[in-house]
């Protein structure tokens, strides 16, 4: 097959080479590859494989701190990085479009998105008032969103990420750039309003004949949407290739790694019987609406008459998109987050009305694992002590015994020797062992994770999911595993529960969820699980 | 190695003025106290290394003495402010709910009333002594530390170890020793040390008012208060103690900033 995209590239990078002198490495180490018009290449690396760094450059954004040293990028023909500044701003924007990852930050919250949209449009095309204005509107619609004329005399505040992702994509697609970079655009949305946005991506890309760069480090996104990508690792391009190509046939070993750690389904779980360890009937939080300085605040119900049971040693994992409660639920039953109506029963003992000495032996039973592991271990303790201080209160257990036990719980997570190491030490996936290390320690009975792995890179993930697993049969606690990631889910879980505006709109075991799901909610999650698309798809080539 | 350097010139120049204090028990070049009518006045010279007051009394000596005086004020009145806002600040931001607003009512009332005219007023009410001064400006200056910290421990409060402590199962006194306070001293630092600072100068402002520290006894503060009237003909009057509350303020809070960042872990050099 001959590949057109050789004769004209619309962007070409020739031997791009970024370093950090500060750091003294290189970045990105001799990067080559090429865009053609119209073309949907895929950037896939992990945190470090220099994906960002390589993007920035070709908009002339490198941070402070990192220089190209050598290298030429070809935008039709003309060398971006011996261009002169007031070039660059030019083709900024109007040639090369951006969307970011982070959808709360990229608008500025000042601004109206009228003034955001217009922005663009004024500085590089100098249209009238009315124009601009009838443009954008068009554009709002064209991205759908609901009522544009209000729209654009609103600020970003009042929307929610997936709307001003779209909005972002709205103000960037206005200019029709020959070429759009997307960095990480969906990582920080929902499944369902990820691939909303991308399929408007992809449609909005092809009426303006607009070809993408899409950096990603989620392989189903890459298989579902690309049609060519380069995997990057540590600076260097491993591989470069047709999607289905590379997917299928990994010839590096970095691909190969990548393409393994996709989640598979783990081996179906014999059903556990017995009394629920855990049941929650009814249970009902409400947000807001009180105190009569908030008078006029609506209430919320995050949580709407919630029943599950979680048996002994079971993963019963929550699913469903965000602002579905399902993390209210979790904070909740572990009375993090006050319930207004309901039942909890941990071995049969109320938890919602327990105090004093009842609340410390649920506590003591229970932990709960975070979502980010930069922000949920205190900065200033180190690794040993973070993970001895669930300790002091078990009064049976003597220095040496808890020394040995946090060894033992250290060696459990593979951290054998960082006691002495602080947080900021260590990489986002250590940090999460760390945060299991301190979960586990008491050996408690039941645990909530709350996105734990939702955070980190693909491999990480897998390992840290495997690591999970592997703890929970050898102490055999019982698991509510809360997450958006359906793929994730499939891998770690017994029993799926599949939560929707603060209610359970389906139960079931992992193979009645994920092979005959009835409720539409559940199969609409389903179909936009890029990365179950692709392990089927897989699977069935195998 | 830019931050170590600053912190040992800041180390100096504060063991200087300690090693001054130190030394004024046992030594000054001349009685500090002692009038000498016939030698008013003097410009500096071999034998009065920085001259003489309008009561004839070596300026040099009287520094020296009054180094451990200006110093010692400055330091309990920071350490009563710091200690006072902090513990009202922490207790506040982290409990919430009445008890925050009763003590951020009380302390909104005190930061309204000028910090000056709080000490003035608890000045003339209690006399004019070295603790009623640190009493009157620690508390003068207390309920700027409390907000400050306050606002540290409302962010904190939200993070997620905060909440993994309760998970474990500890008390919130416990929380707030361990996870709350150790993370709110790199704001509190900044804070004291350019307090150490304005209290230097209020302490000159009350000397100046005539409720400072009682005279004949020196403190830098006094120093200089009484030597504004003699500001054109005898200029060394005011720059020797001038220099010298300068240069313990650059002291204090180059110290400051080093010991703020050998303190946090994540600005050990590994």
């Amino acid at each position: 097959m001959s590949d057109p995209a050789h004769d004209h590239p619309l962007l070409s990078v020739e031997g791009l080479t970024l370093a950090a002198p500060s750091l003294g490495v290189d970045v990105v180490d001799d990067l080559r590859f090429h865009i053609g018009r119209g073309e949907f290449l895929a950037v896939v690396g992990e945190s470090g494989s220099g994906k960002t760094m390589a993007a920035r450059a070709v908009l002339g954004l490198l941070p402070p701190g990192i220089q190209r040293t050598a290298g030429r990028i070809l935008l039709d023909g003309e060398d971006l990085a011996a261009a002169a500044e007031p070039r660059i701003r030019a083709l900024r924007g109007a040639a090369i479009g951006m969307v970011f990852q982070e959808p709360m930050v990229s608008l500025n919250p000042a601004l109206t998105v009228g003034a955001q949209l217009a922005e663009g449009l004024r500085l590089h095309h100098k249209l009238p008032r009315d124009e601009i204005r009838a443009r954008s509107l068009e554009m709002l619609r064209r991205v759908q969103i609901p009522d544009p004329e209000r729209c654009l005399a609103a600020h970003p505040h009042e929307f929610s990420g997936g709307m001003r992702q779209r909005i972002m994509l709205a103000s960037v697609m206005l200019l029709k750039p020959k070429l759009l970079i997307a960095d990480e655009p969906t990582t920080a949305l929902d499944t369902l309003v990820q691939r909303e946005v991308l399929d408007l991506m992809v449609e909005l890309a092809r009426d303006h004949d607009t070809a993408v760069m899409l950096i990603t480090h989620n392989l189903g996104l890459v298989a579902r949407y690309a049609s060519r990508a380069v995997v990057m690792r540590q600076g260097r391009k491993v591989e470069e290739g047709q999607v289905g190509e590379i997917l299928r046939r990994p010839s590096h070993p970095y691909t190969r790694n990548l393409v393994d750690a996709l989640p598979r389904r783990g081996a179906a779980a014999t059903p556990v019987s017995g009394e629920p360890l855990l049941a929650v009937r009814s249970l009902r939080v409400e947000f807001g609406g009180r105190g009569w300085l908030r008078r006029n605040r609506r209430r919320v119900v995050a949580v709407d008459g919630v029943d599950l049971d979680v048996r002994a040693g079971e993963t019963l994992a929550v699913v469903g998109g965000s602002g579905s409660g399902k993390t209210t639920l979790g904070r909740a039953v572990l009375r993090l987050a006050k319930a207004n109506g309901g039942e909890v029963r941990f071995r049969g003992r109320d938890v919602l009305g327990a105090g004093g000495r009842d609340l410390h032996d649920f506590r003591m039973g229970c932990q709960l694992v975070f979502q980010d592991p930069y922000s949920s271990l205190d900065p200033r303790m180190r690794v040993g002590a973070i993970v001895a201080e669930p300790l002091r209160h078990l009064p049976g257990m003597s220095d040496a015994d808890k020394a040995a036990r946090v060894r033992g719980t250290l060696e459990d997570v593979g951290l054998v020797g960082f006691d002495a190491r602080f947080p900021h030490e260590l990489s986002g996936g250590q940090r999460q062992r760390v945060a299991i290390a301190r979960a586990i320690v008491r050996h408690p009975a039941f645990v909530v994770a709350d996105e734990p792995v939702s955070a980190l890179d693909m491999t990480i993930q897998k390992q840290v999911l495997t690591l999970f697993r592997a703890l929970q049969r050898r102490y055999g606690f019982a698991c509510l595993f809360i997450s958006h990631d359906l793929s994730a889910v499939e891998e770690i879980a017994d029993r799926v529960a599949v939560m929707q505006s603060g209610r359970i709109v389906e139960t079931g075991t992992v193979a009645q969820i994920y092979d005959a799901p009835s409720h539409p909610y559940t199969r609409a999650l389903l179909e936009a699980s890029p990365t179950i698309d692709l392990t089927r798809m897989l699977e069935s080539a195998a | 190695m830019r931050f170590r350097l600053n912190a040992v010139v800041g180390a100096v120049l504060i063991g200087l003025v300690l090693a001054a204090a130190l030394m004024a028990q046992v030594w000054t070049p001349f009685d500090p106290m002692k009038l000498d009518l016939r030698a008013r006045m003097q410009p500096p010279s071999a034998v009065h290394w920085l001259g003489t007051d309008e009561f004839g009394r070596d300026v040099a000596s009287r520094l020296i003495a009054g180094a451990g005086t200006s110093f010692e004020i400055s330091l309990l009145t920071v350490a009563f402010a710091m200690t006072v806002g902090a513990v009202l600040g922490v207790i506040a931001g982290f409990l919430r709910g009445w008890v925050d607003r009763v003590l951020m009512m009380l302390n909104d009332a005190l930061l309204a009333f000028p910090g000056m005219l709080l000490a003035l007023g608890l000045m003339v009410v209690v006399g004019a002594s070295k603790y009623a001064i640190v009493v009157a400006l620690g508390l003068a200056y207390a309920p700027t530390m409390v907000r400050v910290v306050r606002g540290t421990v409302l962010s904190i409060r939200e993070r997620e170890y905060v909440e993994a402590s309760r998970m474990i199962g500890n008390g919130e006194g416990y929380t707030m020793a361990r996870h709350v306070l150790p993370n709110c001293i790199a704001p509190i630092a900044v804070l004291a040390t350019s307090m150490f600072g304005w209290v230097l100068l209020s302490e000159s402002a009350l000397s100046f008012l005539g409720l400072g520290v009682p005279p004949p006894a020196p403190t830098w503060g006094n120093m200089l208060a009484a030597s504004r009237p003699h500001m054109d003909t005898a200029v060394w009057l005011s720059i020797a103690p001038g220099l010298c509350i300068a240069l313990t303020l650059l002291g204090i809070n180059l110290l400051g900033d080093g010991l703020r960042d050998r303190l946090d872990p994540r600005m050990a050099v590994a």
